[in-house]
Protein backbone atom coordinates (compact mmCIF):
# COMPACT_ATOMS: atom_id res chain seq x y z
CA UNK A 1 0.00 0.00 0.00
CA UNK A 2 1.16 3.06 -1.11
CA UNK A 3 1.68 6.25 1.77
CA UNK A 4 -0.85 7.91 -0.45
CA UNK A 5 -2.97 5.12 0.08
CA UNK A 6 -2.90 4.77 4.05
CA UNK A 7 -3.08 8.25 4.78
CA UNK A 8 -6.55 7.94 2.99
CA UNK A 9 -7.48 4.66 5.02
CA UNK A 10 -6.41 6.99 8.44
CA UNK A 11 -8.79 10.04 7.51
CA UNK A 12 -11.75 7.67 6.13
CA UNK A 13 -11.53 5.67 9.67
CA UNK A 14 -11.10 9.03 11.68
CA UNK A 15 -13.97 10.42 9.59
CA UNK A 16 -16.22 7.75 10.31
CA UNK A 17 -15.29 7.18 14.29
CA UNK A 18 -17.24 10.57 14.65
CA UNK A 19 -20.44 9.14 14.14
CA UNK A 20 -19.88 5.99 15.18
CA UNK A 21 -19.26 7.52 18.65
CA UNK A 22 -21.43 10.18 19.31
CA UNK A 23 -25.02 8.76 20.26
CA UNK A 24 -22.67 7.27 23.06
CA UNK A 25 -20.77 10.74 23.68
CA UNK A 26 -24.03 12.13 23.59
CA UNK A 27 -25.62 10.06 26.16
CA UNK A 28 -23.21 10.69 28.62
CA UNK A 29 -22.88 14.23 27.81
CA UNK A 30 -26.68 14.95 28.12
CA UNK A 31 -26.62 12.91 31.47
CA UNK A 32 -24.11 15.15 33.21
CA UNK A 33 -25.95 18.67 32.27
CA UNK A 34 -28.43 20.48 33.82
CA UNK A 35 -32.45 20.32 32.22
CA UNK A 36 -31.22 24.31 32.19
CA UNK A 37 -28.33 23.41 29.41
CA UNK A 38 -30.26 20.98 27.93
CA UNK A 39 -33.50 22.95 27.10
CA UNK A 40 -31.88 26.16 26.76
CA UNK A 41 -32.81 26.76 23.04
CA UNK A 42 -36.01 25.36 23.33
CA UNK A 43 -38.51 27.86 21.73
CA UNK A 44 -35.61 29.65 20.28
CA UNK A 45 -35.76 30.16 16.45
CA UNK A 46 -33.15 27.76 15.20
CA UNK A 47 -31.04 25.99 17.90
CA UNK A 48 -27.85 24.52 16.39
CA UNK A 49 -25.11 22.43 17.91
CA UNK A 50 -21.49 23.42 18.15
CA UNK A 51 -18.80 21.67 19.46
CA UNK A 52 -19.26 23.83 22.74
CA UNK A 53 -22.90 22.23 23.34
CA UNK A 54 -20.78 18.73 23.72
CA UNK A 55 -19.64 19.98 27.15
CA UNK A 56 -21.59 19.88 30.43
CA UNK A 57 -21.23 23.72 31.77
CA UNK A 58 -21.89 23.28 34.90
CA UNK A 59 -21.43 19.50 35.04
CA UNK A 60 -23.39 18.08 37.45
CA UNK A 61 -23.49 14.75 38.71
CA UNK A 62 -27.13 15.39 40.12
CA UNK A 63 -28.85 13.14 37.18
CA UNK A 64 -27.55 9.92 38.34
CA UNK A 65 -29.04 10.07 42.11
CA UNK A 66 -32.03 11.87 41.08
CA UNK A 67 -33.04 9.30 38.33
CA UNK A 68 -32.54 6.82 40.57
CA UNK A 69 -34.91 7.77 43.21
CA UNK A 70 -37.48 9.07 40.84
CA UNK A 71 -37.78 5.10 40.13
CA UNK A 72 -36.42 1.94 42.03
CA UNK A 73 -33.81 1.86 39.97
CA UNK A 74 -31.13 -0.06 42.22
CA UNK A 75 -33.97 -2.48 42.68
CA UNK A 76 -34.46 -3.04 38.99
CA UNK A 77 -30.22 -3.26 38.86
CA UNK A 78 -30.41 -6.47 41.75
CA UNK A 79 -33.38 -8.16 39.55
CA UNK A 80 -31.19 -8.03 36.34
CA UNK A 81 -28.11 -9.31 37.96
CA UNK A 82 -30.13 -11.69 39.87
CA UNK A 83 -31.37 -12.57 36.10
CA UNK A 84 -28.43 -12.78 34.56
CA UNK A 85 -26.42 -15.22 37.07
CA UNK A 86 -29.00 -17.64 37.78
CA UNK A 87 -29.71 -17.70 33.20
CA UNK A 88 -25.97 -18.16 32.60
CA UNK A 89 -25.87 -20.65 35.44
CA UNK A 90 -28.42 -22.71 33.86
CA UNK A 91 -27.85 -22.44 30.18
CA UNK A 92 -24.38 -23.13 30.31
CA UNK A 93 -24.62 -26.00 33.04
CA UNK A 94 -27.56 -27.32 30.70
CA UNK A 95 -26.24 -26.86 27.35
CA UNK A 96 -22.95 -28.22 28.21
CA UNK A 97 -24.52 -31.50 29.37
CA UNK A 98 -26.20 -31.69 26.09
CA UNK A 99 -23.39 -30.95 24.07
CA UNK A 100 -21.81 -33.45 25.94
CA UNK A 101 -24.53 -35.96 24.72
CA UNK A 102 -24.15 -35.01 21.00
CA UNK A 103 -20.65 -34.82 21.16
CA UNK A 104 -18.86 -37.32 22.90
CA UNK A 105 -22.30 -40.33 23.54
CA UNK A 106 -23.88 -43.08 21.30
CA UNK A 107 -27.28 -43.30 21.14
CA UNK A 108 -30.20 -44.27 18.96
CA UNK A 109 -31.85 -41.15 16.50
CA UNK A 110 -28.67 -38.90 17.41
CA UNK A 111 -28.34 -37.23 13.90
CA UNK A 112 -32.02 -36.78 13.52
CA UNK A 113 -32.59 -35.35 16.80
CA UNK A 114 -28.95 -32.90 16.27
CA UNK A 115 -30.62 -31.76 13.05
CA UNK A 116 -34.00 -31.15 14.81
CA UNK A 117 -32.28 -29.11 17.76
CA UNK A 118 -30.59 -27.22 14.74
CA UNK A 119 -34.16 -26.60 13.07
CA UNK A 120 -35.80 -24.89 16.20
CA UNK A 121 -33.40 -21.90 15.98
CA UNK A 122 -34.74 -21.03 12.48
CA UNK A 123 -38.13 -20.91 14.10
CA UNK A 124 -39.54 -17.64 14.78
CA UNK A 125 -40.01 -16.94 18.78
CA UNK A 126 -43.33 -15.26 17.77
CA UNK A 127 -45.00 -18.81 16.63
CA UNK A 128 -44.45 -20.47 20.14
CA UNK A 129 -44.58 -17.41 21.84
CA UNK A 130 -49.16 -17.32 22.42
CA UNK A 131 -48.90 -21.20 24.06
CA UNK A 132 -45.70 -20.92 25.64
CA UNK A 133 -47.63 -17.75 27.56
CA UNK A 134 -50.23 -19.85 28.54
CA UNK A 135 -48.48 -22.58 29.31
CA UNK A 136 -47.18 -20.24 32.12
CA UNK A 137 -49.79 -18.80 33.06
CA UNK A 138 -51.61 -21.89 33.69
CA UNK A 139 -48.84 -23.23 35.75
CA UNK A 140 -49.57 -19.86 38.02
CA UNK A 141 -46.14 -18.06 36.80
CA UNK A 142 -47.24 -15.18 35.55
CA UNK A 143 -45.73 -12.23 37.43
CA UNK A 144 -42.72 -14.43 38.72
CA UNK A 145 -39.61 -14.92 37.38
CA UNK A 146 -39.77 -18.57 36.92
CA UNK A 147 -40.52 -17.40 32.84
CA UNK A 148 -37.64 -16.03 32.83
CA UNK A 149 -35.23 -18.53 34.29
CA UNK A 150 -36.80 -21.92 33.88
CA UNK A 151 -36.59 -22.46 30.27
CA UNK A 152 -32.88 -21.93 30.30
CA UNK A 153 -32.72 -24.50 32.19
CA UNK A 154 -33.76 -26.97 29.17
CA UNK A 155 -30.29 -25.75 27.05
CA UNK A 156 -30.04 -23.47 24.43
CA UNK A 157 -30.06 -24.67 20.58
CA UNK A 158 -27.23 -22.54 19.79
CA UNK A 159 -24.86 -22.74 22.88
CA UNK A 160 -25.65 -26.69 22.55
CA UNK A 161 -24.34 -26.12 18.94
CA UNK A 162 -21.33 -24.24 19.49
CA UNK A 163 -20.11 -26.60 22.29
CA UNK A 164 -20.65 -29.76 20.18
CA UNK A 165 -18.34 -28.50 17.95
CA UNK A 166 -15.64 -27.39 20.60
CA UNK A 167 -15.95 -30.92 22.11
CA UNK A 168 -15.42 -32.79 19.36
CA UNK A 169 -12.48 -31.04 18.76
CA UNK A 170 -11.20 -32.56 22.01
CA UNK A 171 -8.53 -34.98 21.81
CA UNK A 172 -10.02 -38.21 22.90
CA UNK A 173 -6.80 -40.06 24.83
CA UNK A 174 -7.46 -37.81 28.31
CA UNK A 175 -11.16 -39.22 28.38
CA UNK A 176 -9.89 -42.73 27.45
CA UNK A 177 -7.37 -42.93 30.52
CA UNK A 178 -9.97 -41.48 32.71
CA UNK A 179 -12.45 -43.95 31.63
CA UNK A 180 -10.16 -46.75 31.90
CA UNK A 181 -9.38 -45.98 35.72
CA UNK A 182 -13.22 -46.76 35.80
CA UNK A 183 -14.75 -43.30 35.38
CA UNK A 184 -18.14 -42.55 34.33
CA UNK A 185 -18.74 -40.33 31.27
CA UNK A 186 -20.55 -37.97 33.98
CA UNK A 187 -17.36 -37.62 35.83
CA UNK A 188 -15.11 -37.61 32.43
CA UNK A 189 -17.84 -34.56 31.24
CA UNK A 190 -16.63 -32.79 34.92
CA UNK A 191 -13.47 -33.57 35.68
CA UNK A 192 -12.09 -33.73 31.68
CA UNK A 193 -14.12 -32.11 29.33
CA UNK A 194 -15.14 -29.08 31.12
CA UNK A 195 -11.86 -28.12 32.79
CA UNK A 196 -10.81 -28.03 28.84
CA UNK A 197 -13.63 -26.14 27.89
CA UNK A 198 -13.29 -23.16 29.56
CA UNK A 199 -12.93 -21.01 26.19
CA UNK A 200 -16.41 -22.32 24.98
CA UNK A 201 -18.03 -21.82 28.00
CA UNK A 202 -17.02 -18.64 28.75
CA UNK A 203 -18.38 -17.21 25.06
CA UNK A 204 -22.02 -19.25 26.00
CA UNK A 205 -21.74 -17.34 29.08
CA UNK A 206 -21.02 -13.64 27.67
CA UNK A 207 -23.66 -14.41 25.13
CA UNK A 208 -26.59 -15.12 28.10
CA UNK A 209 -25.50 -12.42 30.27
CA UNK A 210 -25.82 -9.96 26.95
CA UNK A 211 -29.09 -11.59 25.76
CA UNK A 212 -30.83 -11.37 29.46
CA UNK A 213 -29.24 -8.06 30.23
CA UNK A 214 -30.83 -6.47 26.61
CA UNK A 215 -34.08 -8.36 26.96
CA UNK A 216 -36.96 -6.43 27.10
CA UNK A 217 -39.95 -8.31 25.45
CA UNK A 218 -39.60 -11.26 28.32
CA UNK A 219 -39.61 -8.71 30.94
CA UNK A 220 -42.62 -7.18 28.99
CA UNK A 221 -44.75 -10.04 28.73
CA UNK A 222 -44.47 -11.66 32.06
CA UNK A 223 -43.84 -9.34 34.89
CA UNK A 224 -46.68 -7.06 35.80
CA UNK A 225 -45.02 -5.93 39.40
CA UNK A 226 -42.83 -2.99 39.23
CA UNK A 227 -40.42 -3.85 41.73
CA UNK A 228 -39.68 -6.86 39.93
CA UNK A 229 -38.78 -5.04 36.81
CA UNK A 230 -35.29 -5.30 34.86
CA UNK A 231 -33.53 -2.15 34.45
CA UNK A 232 -34.87 -2.83 30.21
CA UNK A 233 -38.08 -2.71 30.92
CA UNK A 234 -37.87 -0.07 34.15
CA UNK A 235 -36.24 2.29 31.52
CA UNK A 236 -38.57 1.92 29.12
CA UNK A 237 -41.40 2.92 31.62
CA UNK A 238 -39.27 5.59 32.93
CA UNK A 239 -39.33 6.72 29.54
CA UNK A 240 -42.56 6.23 28.64
CA UNK A 241 -44.09 8.38 32.09
CA UNK A 242 -41.69 10.98 31.84
CA UNK A 243 -40.60 11.50 28.47
CA UNK A 244 -38.67 14.87 27.77
CA UNK A 245 -36.85 14.41 31.37
CA UNK A 246 -33.93 13.61 28.43
CA UNK A 247 -31.02 14.26 31.59
CA UNK A 248 -32.47 11.74 33.90
CA UNK A 249 -33.18 9.38 30.89
CA UNK A 250 -29.42 9.88 29.94
CA UNK A 251 -28.40 8.79 33.20
CA UNK A 252 -30.50 5.77 33.27
CA UNK A 253 -29.85 5.00 29.71
CA UNK A 254 -25.74 5.13 30.48
CA UNK A 255 -26.01 2.94 33.80
CA UNK A 256 -27.54 0.42 31.34
CA UNK A 257 -24.95 0.52 29.00
CA UNK A 258 -22.30 0.68 31.06
CA UNK A 259 -21.52 -3.00 32.04
CA UNK A 260 -22.54 -3.98 28.71
CA UNK A 261 -18.95 -1.54 28.07
CA UNK A 262 -17.12 -2.89 30.96
CA UNK A 263 -17.66 -6.60 29.97
CA UNK A 264 -16.39 -6.02 26.22
CA UNK A 265 -13.17 -4.45 27.51
CA UNK A 266 -13.16 -7.34 30.17
CA UNK A 267 -13.54 -9.98 27.51
CA UNK A 268 -12.57 -8.24 24.28
CA UNK A 269 -10.63 -11.31 23.29
CA UNK A 270 -13.91 -13.86 23.84
CA UNK A 271 -16.06 -11.16 22.15
CA UNK A 272 -14.62 -10.86 19.13
CA UNK A 273 -13.43 -14.65 18.81
CA UNK A 274 -16.79 -15.90 19.37
CA UNK A 275 -18.93 -13.59 17.74
CA UNK A 276 -16.60 -14.59 14.44
CA UNK A 277 -16.44 -17.85 15.26
CA UNK A 278 -20.50 -18.43 15.20
CA UNK A 279 -20.58 -16.18 12.11
CA UNK A 280 -18.43 -17.91 10.06
CA UNK A 281 -19.44 -21.68 11.38
CA UNK A 282 -22.85 -20.27 11.42
CA UNK B 1 -54.34 -54.68 27.35
CA UNK B 2 -51.48 -57.31 28.46
CA UNK B 3 -48.16 -55.76 27.23
CA UNK B 4 -45.95 -58.14 24.78
CA UNK B 5 -43.30 -59.93 27.24
CA UNK B 6 -39.74 -58.53 26.83
CA UNK B 7 -36.89 -60.02 28.24
CA UNK B 8 -35.72 -57.92 30.91
CA UNK B 9 -32.00 -58.51 29.75
CA UNK B 10 -32.94 -56.79 25.80
CA UNK B 11 -34.17 -53.32 27.62
CA UNK B 12 -31.02 -53.43 30.31
CA UNK B 13 -28.57 -53.86 26.57
CA UNK B 14 -30.77 -51.31 25.17
CA UNK B 15 -29.92 -49.19 27.76
CA UNK B 16 -26.66 -49.51 28.22
CA UNK B 17 -25.79 -48.46 24.52
CA UNK B 18 -28.80 -45.42 24.73
CA UNK B 19 -29.42 -45.05 28.33
CA UNK B 20 -26.32 -42.38 29.14
CA UNK B 21 -26.77 -40.30 26.07
CA UNK B 22 -30.01 -40.23 26.13
CA UNK B 23 -29.81 -38.69 29.74
CA UNK B 24 -27.26 -36.20 28.87
CA UNK B 25 -29.13 -34.71 26.40
CA UNK B 26 -32.84 -35.01 28.27
CA UNK B 27 -33.05 -31.76 29.52
CA UNK B 28 -32.93 -30.76 25.91
CA UNK B 29 -35.14 -32.90 25.21
CA UNK B 30 -37.65 -31.93 27.81
CA UNK B 31 -37.37 -28.91 26.98
CA UNK B 32 -37.49 -29.59 23.08
CA UNK B 33 -41.26 -30.89 24.24
CA UNK B 34 -42.51 -28.46 26.48
CA UNK B 35 -41.55 -25.51 24.87
CA UNK B 36 -40.66 -25.97 21.55
CA UNK B 37 -42.77 -28.83 19.49
CA UNK B 38 -45.55 -28.53 22.06
CA UNK B 39 -46.14 -24.88 21.42
CA UNK B 40 -45.48 -25.22 17.91
CA UNK B 41 -48.33 -27.44 17.11
CA UNK B 42 -50.21 -25.98 20.00
CA UNK B 43 -50.43 -22.90 17.61
CA UNK B 44 -51.34 -24.00 15.14
CA UNK B 45 -54.14 -25.20 16.45
CA UNK B 46 -54.56 -22.22 18.19
CA UNK B 47 -54.57 -20.31 14.54
CA UNK B 48 -57.78 -21.63 13.59
CA UNK B 49 -59.25 -20.79 17.09
CA UNK B 50 -60.70 -17.36 18.84
CA UNK B 51 -58.21 -17.24 21.89
CA UNK B 52 -58.46 -14.96 24.75
CA UNK B 53 -56.22 -16.62 27.30
CA UNK B 54 -59.22 -16.11 29.76
CA UNK B 55 -62.02 -18.17 28.48
CA UNK B 56 -61.45 -21.50 26.49
CA UNK B 57 -60.82 -21.72 22.54
CA UNK B 58 -63.55 -21.39 20.65
CA UNK B 59 -62.59 -23.17 17.08
CA UNK B 60 -63.46 -21.02 14.16
CA UNK B 61 -62.05 -22.78 10.95
CA UNK B 62 -59.86 -20.61 8.63
CA UNK B 63 -61.89 -17.47 9.61
CA UNK B 64 -58.42 -16.31 11.42
CA UNK B 65 -56.58 -16.17 8.16
CA UNK B 66 -59.65 -14.84 6.09
CA UNK B 67 -59.50 -12.03 7.77
CA UNK B 68 -56.04 -11.63 7.78
CA UNK B 69 -55.91 -11.36 3.84
CA UNK B 70 -58.78 -9.91 3.20
CA UNK B 71 -60.17 -7.86 5.68
CA UNK B 72 -57.22 -6.43 7.77
CA UNK B 73 -55.43 -3.22 6.36
CA UNK B 74 -53.22 -3.52 9.11
CA UNK B 75 -51.85 -6.53 8.43
CA UNK B 76 -50.44 -5.86 4.96
CA UNK B 77 -49.46 -1.99 6.20
CA UNK B 78 -47.37 -4.43 8.88
CA UNK B 79 -46.33 -6.47 5.93
CA UNK B 80 -45.23 -3.55 3.57
CA UNK B 81 -43.17 -1.38 6.38
CA UNK B 82 -41.65 -5.19 7.44
CA UNK B 83 -40.38 -5.64 3.62
CA UNK B 84 -39.32 -1.97 3.22
CA UNK B 85 -37.38 -2.09 5.92
CA UNK B 86 -35.40 -5.51 5.12
CA UNK B 87 -35.22 -4.40 1.41
CA UNK B 88 -33.13 -1.45 2.55
CA UNK B 89 -31.22 -1.77 5.82
CA UNK B 90 -30.15 -5.56 5.10
CA UNK B 91 -28.36 -4.51 1.77
CA UNK B 92 -27.00 -1.24 3.13
CA UNK B 93 -26.12 -2.98 6.58
CA UNK B 94 -24.06 -5.34 4.58
CA UNK B 95 -22.26 -2.76 2.46
CA UNK B 96 -21.35 -0.72 5.07
CA UNK B 97 -20.30 -3.32 7.35
CA UNK B 98 -18.16 -4.67 4.45
CA UNK B 99 -16.63 -1.62 3.63
CA UNK B 100 -15.69 -1.17 7.38
CA UNK B 101 -14.35 -4.56 7.33
CA UNK B 102 -12.01 -4.02 4.76
CA UNK B 103 -11.05 -0.12 5.92
CA UNK B 104 -9.85 -2.13 9.01
CA UNK B 105 -8.22 -4.56 6.99
CA UNK B 106 -5.55 -2.76 5.60
CA UNK B 107 -3.36 -3.46 8.26
CA UNK B 108 -2.78 0.42 9.74
CA UNK B 109 -1.89 1.21 13.03
CA UNK B 110 -4.47 1.17 15.88
CA UNK B 111 -6.45 -1.66 13.87
CA UNK B 112 -8.04 -2.78 17.39
CA UNK B 113 -8.54 0.90 18.59
CA UNK B 114 -10.98 1.72 15.17
CA UNK B 115 -12.34 -2.08 15.04
CA UNK B 116 -13.11 -1.81 19.41
CA UNK B 117 -14.85 2.40 17.88
CA UNK B 118 -16.99 0.68 15.64
CA UNK B 119 -18.35 -1.96 17.21
CA UNK B 120 -18.48 -0.63 20.03
CA UNK B 121 -21.87 0.60 19.10
CA UNK B 122 -23.65 -2.32 18.42
CA UNK B 123 -23.09 -4.01 22.25
CA UNK B 124 -25.34 -0.70 23.45
CA UNK B 125 -28.88 -2.51 24.81
CA UNK B 126 -31.93 -2.01 22.17
CA UNK B 127 -34.03 -0.53 25.20
CA UNK B 128 -30.55 1.89 25.57
CA UNK B 129 -30.52 2.91 21.62
CA UNK B 130 -33.86 3.23 21.72
CA UNK B 131 -34.10 6.16 24.57
CA UNK B 132 -30.87 7.75 23.13
CA UNK B 133 -32.07 7.89 19.37
CA UNK B 134 -35.27 9.10 20.56
CA UNK B 135 -33.54 11.64 22.24
CA UNK B 136 -30.83 12.51 19.39
CA UNK B 137 -33.94 12.19 16.58
CA UNK B 138 -35.87 15.09 18.39
CA UNK B 139 -36.73 17.56 16.20
CA UNK B 140 -36.61 20.56 17.92
CA UNK B 141 -34.14 20.24 20.13
CA UNK B 142 -32.32 16.73 18.96
CA UNK B 143 -28.57 16.59 18.32
CA UNK B 144 -29.32 15.79 14.51
CA UNK B 145 -31.85 18.70 13.62
CA UNK B 146 -29.35 20.76 15.64
CA UNK B 147 -26.22 19.25 13.41
CA UNK B 148 -28.26 19.75 10.32
CA UNK B 149 -28.97 23.52 11.04
CA UNK B 150 -25.63 24.65 12.19
CA UNK B 151 -24.85 23.73 8.53
CA UNK B 152 -27.58 24.95 7.10
CA UNK B 153 -30.44 22.65 6.55
CA UNK B 154 -33.77 22.17 8.05
CA UNK B 155 -34.07 18.62 9.27
CA UNK B 156 -37.33 16.40 9.27
CA UNK B 157 -39.83 15.86 12.01
CA UNK B 158 -38.13 12.40 12.01
CA UNK B 159 -39.79 9.79 14.19
CA UNK B 160 -43.05 12.44 14.21
CA UNK B 161 -43.42 12.51 10.60
CA UNK B 162 -44.91 9.93 9.01
CA UNK B 163 -42.89 9.76 6.02
CA UNK B 164 -39.30 9.87 8.02
CA UNK B 165 -40.03 8.08 10.94
CA UNK B 166 -39.38 4.46 8.99
CA UNK B 167 -36.09 5.42 7.46
CA UNK B 168 -34.76 7.19 10.96
CA UNK B 169 -35.09 3.50 12.14
CA UNK B 170 -33.07 2.37 9.22
CA UNK B 171 -30.97 5.28 9.95
CA UNK B 172 -30.52 4.44 13.61
CA UNK B 173 -29.97 0.71 12.37
CA UNK B 174 -26.16 1.48 10.91
CA UNK B 175 -25.28 1.94 14.46
CA UNK B 176 -25.97 -1.72 15.02
CA UNK B 177 -23.48 -2.80 12.14
CA UNK B 178 -20.63 -3.36 14.27
CA UNK B 179 -21.60 -7.04 14.67
CA UNK B 180 -21.55 -7.76 11.53
CA UNK B 181 -18.86 -5.83 10.60
CA UNK B 182 -16.73 -8.50 13.14
CA UNK B 183 -17.80 -11.14 11.45
CA UNK B 184 -16.46 -10.14 7.97
CA UNK B 185 -13.37 -9.24 9.49
CA UNK B 186 -12.89 -12.44 10.71
CA UNK B 187 -13.86 -13.64 6.79
CA UNK B 188 -11.24 -11.43 5.47
CA UNK B 189 -8.67 -12.38 8.02
CA UNK B 190 -8.80 -16.49 6.96
CA UNK B 191 -8.32 -15.15 3.00
CA UNK B 192 -4.88 -16.44 2.24
CA UNK B 193 -2.34 -13.91 2.12
CA UNK B 194 -1.03 -15.61 -1.52
CA UNK B 195 -3.91 -14.94 -3.37
CA UNK B 196 -3.19 -11.70 -3.20
CA UNK B 197 0.35 -12.03 -3.98
CA UNK B 198 -0.79 -14.65 -7.23
CA UNK B 199 -3.17 -11.72 -7.98
CA UNK B 200 -0.59 -8.75 -8.19
CA UNK B 201 2.04 -10.94 -9.61
CA UNK B 202 -0.63 -11.21 -12.81
CA UNK B 203 -0.96 -7.49 -12.33
CA UNK B 204 -4.78 -6.97 -11.01
CA UNK B 205 -4.99 -3.52 -10.07
CA UNK B 206 -6.18 -3.07 -6.16
CA UNK B 207 -10.29 -2.77 -7.63
CA UNK B 208 -9.76 -6.04 -9.48
CA UNK B 209 -8.54 -7.95 -6.50
CA UNK B 210 -11.23 -6.46 -4.47
CA UNK B 211 -13.68 -7.68 -7.01
CA UNK B 212 -11.80 -11.06 -8.15
CA UNK B 213 -10.37 -12.47 -4.88
CA UNK B 214 -12.09 -10.25 -1.80
CA UNK B 215 -15.87 -10.21 -2.04
CA UNK B 216 -15.96 -13.82 -3.71
CA UNK B 217 -14.13 -15.32 -0.82
CA UNK B 218 -16.07 -13.09 1.49
CA UNK B 219 -19.70 -14.21 0.01
CA UNK B 220 -20.55 -17.45 2.21
CA UNK B 221 -20.31 -14.72 5.48
CA UNK B 222 -22.23 -12.08 3.71
CA UNK B 223 -24.79 -15.04 2.95
CA UNK B 224 -25.05 -15.90 6.15
CA UNK B 225 -25.32 -12.03 7.30
CA UNK B 226 -28.38 -12.22 4.74
CA UNK B 227 -30.10 -14.98 5.86
CA UNK B 228 -30.15 -13.70 9.42
CA UNK B 229 -30.64 -9.77 8.26
CA UNK B 230 -33.95 -11.04 6.54
CA UNK B 231 -34.91 -13.33 9.45
CA UNK B 232 -34.35 -10.47 11.63
CA UNK B 233 -36.49 -7.69 10.38
CA UNK B 234 -39.51 -9.65 10.99
CA UNK B 235 -38.45 -10.06 14.39
CA UNK B 236 -37.95 -6.24 14.75
CA UNK B 237 -39.78 -4.95 18.11
CA UNK B 238 -37.88 -3.40 20.52
CA UNK B 239 -37.26 -0.22 19.11
CA UNK B 240 -40.71 -0.17 17.06
CA UNK B 241 -42.05 -0.83 20.33
CA UNK B 242 -40.41 2.07 22.50
CA UNK B 243 -40.14 4.38 19.93
CA UNK B 244 -42.87 4.85 17.91
CA UNK B 245 -45.24 2.50 18.94
CA UNK B 246 -45.90 1.61 15.22
CA UNK B 247 -46.90 5.72 14.45
CA UNK B 248 -47.27 7.85 13.42
CA UNK B 249 -49.49 6.76 10.61
CA UNK B 250 -48.52 3.16 10.98
CA UNK B 251 -45.55 4.18 9.00
CA UNK B 252 -43.80 2.04 11.63
CA UNK B 253 -46.31 -0.75 12.49
CA UNK B 254 -43.72 -3.66 12.12
CA UNK B 255 -45.08 -7.50 12.10
CA UNK B 256 -43.56 -8.27 15.27
CA UNK B 257 -45.05 -5.39 16.72
CA UNK B 258 -48.65 -5.40 14.74
CA UNK B 259 -48.78 -9.27 16.19
CA UNK B 260 -47.55 -8.41 19.59
CA UNK B 261 -50.74 -5.65 19.76
CA UNK B 262 -53.05 -8.48 18.36
CA UNK B 263 -52.31 -10.65 21.06
CA UNK B 264 -51.56 -8.42 23.90
CA UNK B 265 -53.39 -4.91 23.81
CA UNK B 266 -56.42 -6.97 21.98
CA UNK B 267 -56.21 -10.05 23.04
CA UNK B 268 -56.67 -11.83 20.16
CA UNK B 269 -54.22 -14.66 20.53
CA UNK B 270 -55.79 -16.81 18.06
CA UNK B 271 -55.07 -14.66 15.31
CA UNK B 272 -51.65 -13.38 16.80
CA UNK B 273 -51.28 -17.56 15.97
CA UNK B 274 -52.11 -17.17 12.59
CA UNK B 275 -49.95 -14.36 11.84
CA UNK B 276 -47.30 -15.79 13.38
CA UNK B 277 -47.70 -18.98 11.07
CA UNK B 278 -47.78 -16.44 8.57
CA UNK B 279 -44.93 -15.19 9.37
CA UNK B 280 -43.25 -18.59 9.74
CA UNK B 281 -43.82 -19.88 6.47
CA UNK B 282 -43.00 -16.41 4.89
CA UNK B 283 -39.53 -16.61 6.82
CA UNK B 284 -38.67 -20.18 5.25
CA UNK B 285 -39.56 -19.39 1.45
CA UNK B 286 -37.22 -16.44 1.63
CA UNK B 287 -34.88 -18.72 3.41
CA UNK B 288 -35.20 -21.30 0.78
CA UNK B 289 -34.92 -19.11 -2.03
CA UNK B 290 -31.75 -17.24 -0.72
CA UNK B 291 -30.42 -21.01 0.04
CA UNK B 292 -31.22 -21.74 -3.67
CA UNK B 293 -29.45 -18.52 -5.00
CA UNK B 294 -26.77 -19.21 -3.23
CA UNK B 295 -25.33 -21.42 -5.82
CA UNK B 296 -24.69 -18.87 -8.67
CA UNK B 297 -23.49 -16.73 -6.08
CA UNK B 298 -21.44 -17.87 -3.02
CA UNK B 299 -17.87 -19.89 -3.15
CA UNK B 300 -17.92 -21.93 -0.65
CA UNK B 301 -14.33 -22.90 0.12
CA UNK B 302 -10.69 -21.45 -0.77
Amino acid sequence: MTRLQRVCVYIALIFLSIPALLPMTWMVSTSLKTDKQVFATEGKAAPTVSLRSLIPSPLQLKNYPDAMSTVPFRTYLRNTVFLCVVNVFGVVLSSAIVAYGFARCTFVGKPLLFIAMISTMAVPPQVTMVPVFALFRALGWYGTYLPLIVPSFFGAPFFIFLMTQFFRTLPDDMAEAARLDGSSEWGIFLRVVLPLSRPALATCAIFQFMGTWNDFLGPLLYLNNPNSYTVAYGLQQFMSKNGGQWTMLMAGATVFTLPMIVLFFFAQKTFIQGIATTGVKG
Amino acid sequence: MPEPPVRPSRIRKWLRKNGTGLLFISPWLVGFFCFTIGPFFSSVYLSFNSYDLVHRPVWVGAANYATLLHDDPMFWQSLWVTVKYAVVSVPVGIVVGVALAILLNTKVKGQTLFRTIFYLPSIVPAVANAVVFSWILNPEIGLINGILRSLGLEGPAWLNDPKWALWSLMLMGLWGVGGSMVIYLAGLQDIPIHLYEAATLDGASAYQRLRKVTLPLLTPVIFFNLVMGIIGSFQYFTEAFIMTNGGPEGSTSFYALYLFQRAWQYLDMGYACAMAWIVFVITMVITGIVFQSQKRWVHFGH
